[in-house]
């Protein structure tokens, strides 16, 4: 938000995981120190720490909000501390600024604002990550948190709330993609009983940080969309449940709960309806399965994280047996920005039959790794080459890039050739890969695609329930066929084998992680098949 | 209560509404091999050995717990389907150790029983010959791990009907493991009041009863 002239200095320092890991604390110190001591010339700026700011390749990251304008560094030390609070507090360096070689060493860190990597996001889910100052109520509420959820409580019946979600056409985020109002309406017209509402922060796929983005960047939002989608689905009581590698999400989720509890935002009647919601927390214990819906509710319940046959689904009978609505952070963030704007105006963004935007997570081999918020229907293309800047290095119209890897685990591969493909998902999964959770993982020429396969089918073998056989027993042997082929030690027939074995892996295991395990395989083996045929021993015709 | 017909395969039949299909499949006289199904214990279709093709539906369906409902078509004799059954018998068989000629069970076996059902006549997987254990701490019954098949049917019998909560599985993925109490010795749970239940409910020989205890000399606890 910016309020032109009048708007005070301020720094914002990225301070999520990633801009921590590059360094954000010890520049935050520095900047801290500076400013205490900073002597008294002027206003002194403010130092804000915030979510994502997108480019995590090069942080520590932090915009400097000067006179309406903004200016964004990245790879920020100490050393540049002093000149950029010269900068900022308007003391141009020594008598030609632009000659000073300290001034000059602090240009090399400022990022261009209008390359395409943030010119052609479009934040909507993400519109307060990197504004908003995620301990701070009073600022989240600057920012408009919380404004749908009232408005809605005073101007909408559950009912009316729920079309206008099945008019936008949202998708779940969380993978699977099933119409968000469909599921809201299956919860809400159960026969009368409680109801409950779960928001989904597990987050297991390797190179995914979405959902954590957003509970680091504005738990508010998350809390305020959860709060809405209780409302429209008849529920007085929901769980957050977020993965324990998350400390930093959880931190910030802890707070924002008690803030807005405190604050009577939550957990009190509404005058007007008597609505009142109450969201607890919980933590996962590092299993990949609990994202699946039925291994959560197992483990919200305090029980194994197995998953169970559906049907029932959890819109039926979850919790306790009360009709549960389970939806994608992502999914429930989307909410606050889709209810202002109007399910129209949201279903007028992409492509018809899957509109809105989607956050992805780029990382790989690319030049500049981070978070993304783009419209559905962008090509690959765009976000890996035009925004992300291809393979370093990288030569070429593809620019160095040999396959994208979509949804992780259970996601799959598209070649370079198919990079013009729009992101959707009935698109991706055409072509045998799938838009997953919204991982983009960028592979060079350097990677062996029958290696990938083996890394994502040792993933899935580590992380099977157990339950259910073709997935617990038949991931370790696809695993380890796969490791047999790395070796060159496999036979045409042990490919065969791996094929017969993938399909019914597939087709018969209980849950989607078997039932998705065998998916990057499958998407190689379709594209890059002779990756997987070079490999093998030849023939011994006097064996067969 | 109402009934329902529907087809299997070609015959048509008549089922109370709701109950399982495996119910339909036996008003056919159709058999499907099942292993984690028992008639007395909640169902987990886990085994996925009773997989059905239902006409509309996208995948295959476990017919030990989807309800019966008016006009379903289905199938269990398709190519996919009985490849599928095959391989995941093989699989069960290359993931433990399941010498049948030196077995207790060898002739009383379910998972013997199911591999005859499939025709199963070679391994085609890998055999993994895992290194597990023998549990000989309890004076009248043995687990042998080598031979468990992680149906959890001992699980559920122990606290389903004798209340008593001994077994769990403990650990995820290939290293799941069928544990007793806190995963200890059988023999030192306190909980567990030598019922025999699990033993009577195991498939397999896993879990057994000792030979060498005569009977009507059970200790007394
Ligand atoms: C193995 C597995 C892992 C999953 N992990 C997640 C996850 O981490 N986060 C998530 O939102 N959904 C995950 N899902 C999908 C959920 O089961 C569920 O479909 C989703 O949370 C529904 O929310 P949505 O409709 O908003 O997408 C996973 C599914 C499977 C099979
Ligand atoms: S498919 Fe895998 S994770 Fe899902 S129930 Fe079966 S063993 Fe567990
Ligand atoms: S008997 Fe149905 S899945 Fe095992």
């Amino acid at each position: 938000m910016r309020d032109g002239e009048t708007a005070p200095v301020q720094l914002r320092l990225c301070d999520a995981s990633g801009c921590r890991a590059a360094g954000a604390g010890a520049l935050a110190a520095a900047l801290g120190a500076a400013l205490e001591g900073g002597g008294g010339q002027g206003p002194r700026p403010r130092l804000k720490p915030v979510g994502c700011l997108r480019l995590c390749s090069h942080g520590p990251l932090l915009a400097l909000d000067h006179g309406g304008a903004s200016a964004l560094y990245g790879g920020l030390t100490a050393e540049q501390v002093p000149t950029l609070l010269a900068i900022a507090c308007n003391h141009p360096g020594g008598h030609d600024g632009d000659r000073d070689p300290r001034r000059r060493a602090l240009e090399a860190h400022r990022l261009d604002s209008h390359h395409p990597f943030f010119a052609l996001q479009h934040p909507l889910v993400l519109e307060t990550c990197g504004l908003v100052d995620p301990t701070d109520l009073d600022d989240a509420l600057a920012h408009g948190a919380y404004r749908q959820l009232q408005r809605l409580l005073a101007t909408a019946t559950p009912a009316q709330v729920r079309a206008e979600v099945r008019r936008s056409g949202l998708r779940g985020r969380g993978g699977a993609g099933y119409p968000t109002g469909l599921k809201w309406d299956t919860v809400a017209l159960q026969p009368p009983a409680p109801r409950l509402v779960v928001a989904n922060g597990d987050e297991g796929d390797p190179g995914a940080f979405m959902d954590r983005s957003v509970l680091e960047g504005d738990p508010h939002r998350l809390l305020e969309g959860l709060a809405i989608a209780a409302y429209a689905v008849g529920a007085r009581h929901g769980y957050i449940y977020v993965r324990a590698e998350y400390p930093l999400a959880i931190e910030r989720l802890l707070r924002a709960v008690v803030q807005a509890m405190e604050r009577g935002l939550l957990g009190q009647a509404d005058p007007a309806t008597g609505f009142a919601f109450v969201p607890e927390l919980r933590v996962g214990a590092g299993a990949y399965v609990c994202g699946e819906e039925t291994a959560l509710l197992a483990s919200i319940a305090g029980g194994r994280g197995i998953p169970r046959q559906r049907p029932p689904f959890p819109a039926q009978a979850g919790l306790a047996g009360c009709p549960t609505l389970i939806n994608n952070i992502e999914t429930l963030a989307a909410l606050p920005a889709l209810l202002r704007m109007g399910g129209e105006a949201y279903a007028a963004i992409g492509p018809a039959a899957c509109p809105g935007t989607k956050v992805f997570s780029v990382s790989g081999s690319v030049v500049r790794t981070g978070l993304v918020e783009v419209p559905m229907g962008i090509s690959l293309r765009t976000v890996v080459q035009t925004m992300a800047g291809g393979v370093p290095g990288g030569i070429g119209a593809d620019g160095g890039i040999k396959a994208v890897q979509t949804g992780g685990p259970s996601g799959g591969c598209l070649p370079a050739a198919l990079l013009d493909t729009p992101i959707d998902y009935e698109g991706l999964r055409a072509l045998g890969s799938s838009l997953g959770s919204g991982g983009l993982v960028v592979l060079d020429h350097s990677c062996a695609m029958p290696e990938l396969a083996r890394h994502f089918m040792a993933f899935c073998a580590g992380e099977s329930c157990g339950k259910c056989i073709p997935c617990r027993a038949g991931t370790v042997q696809l695993a380890d066929l796969l490791e047999r082929l790395m070796q060159r030690r496999a036979t045409a027939a042990d490919l065969d084998l791996i094929e017969q074995l993938a399909a019914v892996v597939q087709r018969t295991s209980l849950c989607g992680l078997g039932q998705t395990a065998p998916n990057p395989l499958v998407s190689t083996l379709r594209h890059f098949r002779h990756e997987y045929s070079e490999r093998l021993l030849p023939d011994e015709p006097w064996l067969s | 209560m109402a009934v329902v017909t529907l087809q299997v395969n070609d015959t048509t039949v008549a089922v109370p509404a709701g109950v399982p299909l495996l119910q339909a499949l036996a008003a056919a006289g159709v058999a499907l091999p099942t292993l984690c199904h028992h008639p007395r214990l909640s169902p987990v279709a886990a085994c996925r050995l009773c997989l059905v093709e239902l006409e509309g539906a996208s995948r295959p369906l476990p017919a030990c717990v989807t309800a019966a409902a008016e006009g379903q078509r289905l199938r269990t004799d398709t190519p996919a389907l009985q490849a599928g059954r095959r391989l995941i018998v093989e699989l069960l068989f290359a993931e433990g150790n399941h010498p049948c000629a030196v077995c207790v069970a060898n002739g009383d076996c379910e998972l013997q029983d199911a591999a005859r059902h499939v025709g199963m006549d070679l391994v085609s997987v890998p055999y993994r010959h895992p290194s597990r254990q023998v549990d000989a701490s309890h004076p009248l019954f043995l687990l042998d791990h080598h031979r468990c098949i992680l149906c959890s049917r001992c699980v559920r019998v122990c606290d389903e009907i004798e209340g008593a909560h001994v077994w769990a599985m403990a650990n995820r993925g290939s290293a799941t493991r069928l544990i007793a109490g806190l995963d200890q010795p059988w023999g030192t749970v306190d909980s567990c009041t030598s019922c025999g239940k699990c033993v009577a409910v195991c498939p397999t020989g896993a879990l057994v009863a000792r030979e060498d205890v005569p009977l009507g000399r059970w200790p007394t606890p």
